[in-house]
């Protein structure tokens, strides 16, 4: 079983708690009714999957019940780190370094 | 005249008892629980109206200290978010009326239910359906968190070393003690 850090338990919980809540960082448009049918396709639909680093949002659902976000390796399946939601994206390259030199 | 109809709470475990000689699983007595979320501002005029402090640290509960609310403790359970008992069954809602800030109080008395798990096995027979590590070390006597029993979410607490209070919900109680039944048959100890 994985085993997840919790930002706000502050200390790593089983995976049972918690729930996946799709991609993180997409930034709802401030004026949804003046952008076009395409952007809002790449807003609602478009999601990145990519192969390596990929920032998701998790959910503490049976826990603290809090959402927060988590940068997760799609390869190795590994969380590289979490933070609490509202706080900047992390550096993709740089976490990738890390969780490389972490692995050697 | 039509008679009023009042809401009677159901106790759907009473009279119930399991475990073995390692381990005795039984009902706890109805208490009355606050469900409390409250922001920063509210936190020490609730703390005071309640004369329980409110946690802050994750994974730890608080006991009132005055003679009056010794039976009273308060659950940390979220950043925002408590779980008050009172195994006195103490008038919640009125004890945090005059306290200000923005918090919202609701009375969960009879939504939940507690099985209380105690004895040499209580650990070994909760670990059979709770994810998290429950030694000492990780959980210490105080310790409180939500977690999962089985397929059904519980509020977990550690009174003493080896007395658990296991909080479910009503609806889902039976499950919860026939699961914990069935795991003190052959506790891994």
């Amino acid at each position: 079983m994985l085993q997840i850090y919790c930002p706000y338990c502050k200390e790593e919980r089983p995976e049972l708690e918690f729930r996946h809540a799709g991609e993180a960082h997409i930034a709802r448009p401030a004026d949804m009714k003046s952008i076009s049918d395409e952007e809002f396709e790449g807003y609602f639909f478009i999601r990145s999957n990519p192969k390596g680093i990929a920032f998701e949002r998790w959910r503490h659902v049976h826990g603290c019940g809090r959402f927060f976000n988590a940068a997760r390796d799609t390869v190795s399946d590994k969380f590289i780190t979490t933070y609490e939601a509202g706080e900047p994206k992390p550096d993709a390259a740089e976490l990738a370094a890390k969780s490389g030199e972490a692995d050697k | 005249m039509a008679e009023a109809l009042a809401a009677r709470p159901q106790y759907p475990l009473e009279g119930l008892v399991a475990g073995s000689a390692q381990v005795q699983i039984t009902p706890a007595a109805p208490a009355s629980r606050l469900a409390l979320r409250a922001r920063p501002d509210a936190v020490a005029p609730l703390s005071k109206a309640l004369a329980v402090k409110l946690p802050q640290k994750p994974k730890t509960s608080a006991r009132g200290t005055a003679a009056k609310t010794k039976s009273r403790q308060a659950l940390w359970l979220g950043p925002d978010e408590w779980l008050v008992i009172d195994t006195d069954g103490a008038d919640l809602m009125a004890a945090c009326q005059p306290a200000t800030g923005t918090f919202s109080a609701v009375d969960v008395s009879n939504r939940n239910t507690a099985i209380i798990v105690s004895g040499a096995a209580a650990e070994a027979v909760i670990s059979s359906g709770c994810p998290q590590d429950l030694s000492l070390k990780a959980f210490p006597v105080g310790a409180c968190a939500r977690t999962l029993l089985g397929k059904t979410e519980i509020v977990l607490l550690r009174e003493e070393e080896d007395v658990f209070r296991v909080e479910c919900w009503r609806s889902f109680s039976a499950y919860a003690f026939a699961f914990l039944a069935e795991a003190a048959r052959d506790p891994m100890v």
